[in-house]
């Protein structure tokens, strides 16, 4: 047991030294790739809690995102706060609506779960688009270098930015690492795979998927709302069904239910687009090609494959 | 032998459409008894415990566990309470190892990973499962899944332990090993047994209760049972 403990921490801490590594080897246009790249796949780290993890998969986590880059881009530019308690605002915003769509949406299960968040989700998008003076809609608006200081560190130069994406991905990782070690997420896992045995074994699995949801929201709410602040951007684009649709991709391309399958799903998908656009217009042929073909050959995702083929207590 | 009533149904009753599974059912269980619940197929003996564990909500009547009314409480609530419920069919976790199928049922009493893992080993030995801990529960046989179904129930130290069908589909050896544990617990816990093999009831029951078509049939020893005569007519066969 200890030994795979070591081993675990092994390698997700030697990612996150390999990452910190290439900050400084990267030629820019890399560089700035995986800072996106690792804010994104913060976001996919939460929406693999609850439907790796947990089993329930949403449609609407864009609103979770948006929830988060709203919250701290509309109270840097309205409420004249700074980064921090404006980072803090998207954050609680993120778990405020995570916690009250988990109240209406864990009412209903499979199919009916999925349609209840897209619909809240696309209801999100359009209150964005409703209240267009503040939020400037599909347009959006961008936040000043100037606005974008956080405890003196100007977050628009490159390098600052890589470091601090590496931070919020080291946490949202290793959080989710210990989570689904930890009791609380061993029973987020039982229930995916037998839910009413849960209960059974005197659980409250509805309180346990709220908690899911919560936890799996604010994550998300923690990467739209760094994305902003880093991009100095906050648009209506990231809360359309888009941005719904991407984490569900990054996670089963990586592999659902595993603590690396979101940082991989995302790098690869990132870099499968950006090299084939590169070759041809028709890159999301070359891009669908390769899913399909990663669907046919490895449907539990790379990572997932890695746990099947390598290591079974890849957690 | 018999204590405090620990479990008793008032009334019970569960309509399915037009159906009525169980009626009118009421039914002591005293502290410490080993209490065998026969009857034909479909006489409602499954109804009737996921009444009482919470799984199924009744159409009428009232369920007291240890003094309280437990009718509105959820399952969960219930098994919190003191009860624990082996399923008919087995229904462990199957991508889960054996050991963590043992430990998700232990780690809502026991704190502490070295405590939780004494214990899913104790449970383990306790069922004559110790071998391959780490293997995929799915991937045992059916007779090794009920004795995983049965280690997840110990483990969890039930003062009420109800176990549907327990010696289903065991083999021999297997069945022997189910009645000693049955009768190392008597005393310690209270046992509510849903059993076809009239072996195994004659040999552990402290009294037998008898349903047929959702009703309370007949309810004495073992051996009042097995000289009833709308027992026999109902359920035995005429031998």
């Amino acid at each position: 047991m200890s030994a795979d403990t070591r081993r675990i921490f092994a390698l997700h801490g030697g990612l996150l030294v390999l990452l910190f590594a290439l900050h400084f080897v990267l030629p820019a246009y890399h560089h700035g790739n995986l800072a996106r790249i690792m804010v994104l796949a913060s976001y996919a780290i939460g929406y693999n809690i609850l439907f790796g993890y947990t089993g329930l998969l949403s449609l609407g986590h864009a609103l979770f995102f948006a929830a988060g880059m709203y919250g701290m881009a509309l109270s840097i530019q309205y409420g004249g706060v700074t980064p921090a308690p404006a980072l803090l605002a998207g954050i609680a915003a993120g778990a405020v609506v995570s916690g009250a769509l988990a109240l209406l949406a864990l009412r209903t299960t499979g199919v009916a779960f999925m349609i209840v968040t897209l619909m809240f989700a696309q209801a999100g998008y359009l209150t964005i688009l409703y209240f267009g003076d503040y939020t400037r809609g599909d347009e959006g608006f961008v936040l000043q270098a100037a606005q974008r200081t956080l405890w003196g560190i100007d977050l628009s130069d490159p390098a600052n930015r890589y470091v601090a994406a590496l931070i919020l991905f080291a946490v949202c990782l290793m959080a989710s690492l210990w989570l689904v070690r930890a009791p609380f997420g061993r029973v987020l896992v039982a229930i995916r795979e037998n839910e009413e045995r849960v209960t059974m074994l005197g659980y409250n699995a509805f309180a346990h998927k709220l908690g899911a949801m919560v936890v799996s929201g604010t994550i998300s709410a923690a990467a739209g709302a760094a994305y902003g602040l880093l991009f100095g951007y906050a648009g209506a684009t990231f809360a359309s069904v888009q941005y719904s649709i991407f984490p569900l991709l990054w996670v089963l391309l990586g592999g659902a239910g595993t603590v690396l399958g979101p940082f991989i799903g995302t790098l690869f998908m990132f870099y499968l687009i950006d090299l084939s656009s590169g070759l041809t217009t028709a890159y999301m042929l070359i891009a669908g090609v390769a899913l399909v073909a990663l669907t046919l050959f490895a449907p539990q995702g790379l990572a997932g494959e890695l746990r099947r083929r390598v290591w079974k207590g890849l957690p | 032998m018999s204590g405090a009533v620990l479990l008793s149904t008032h009334g019970l009753t569960k309509r399915f459409d037009g159906l009525t599974a169980v009626e009118d059912v009421d039914f002591d269980l005293p502290a410490g008894e080993v209490r065998a619940l026969i009857g034909p197929n479909g006489a409602g003996k499954t109804t009737l415990v996921g009444m009482i564990c919470g799984r199924i909500a009744p159409s009428a009547g009232r369920i007291v566990f240890d003094g309280q009314d437990i009718t509105a409480l959820p399952a969960h609530a219930r098994i919190r309470r003191g009860m624990a419920y082996t399923f008919q069919i087995t229904s462990v976790f199957p991508r889960l190892s054996v050991r963590e199928n043992v430990a998700l049922a232990a780690r809502r009493r026991i704190k502490g990973r070295a405590a939780v893992d004494r214990a899913v080993g104790a449970a383990l030995e306790r069922v004559g499962l110790p071998e391959r801990p780490d293997e995929e529960a799915g991937n045992l046989s059916y007779g090794h899944q009920r004795l995983l179904e049965l280690a997840m129930g110990l483990v969890q130290a039930p003062r009420l332990l109800i176990l549907d069908e327990p010696t289903q589909g065991l083999s021999e050896g297997e069945v022997e090993r189910v009645k000693a544990l049955i009768e190392e617990l008597r005393g310690d816990t209270t046992i509510l047994l849903i059993e076809h093999n009239m072996r195994v009831v004659m040999d552990l029951a402290d009294r037998v209760t008898v349903l047929n078509f959702g009703r309370v049939l007949a309810e004495g020893t073992p051996a009042e049972i097995h000289a009833d005569a709308a027992v026999q007519a109902a359920y035995l066969g005429t031998g």
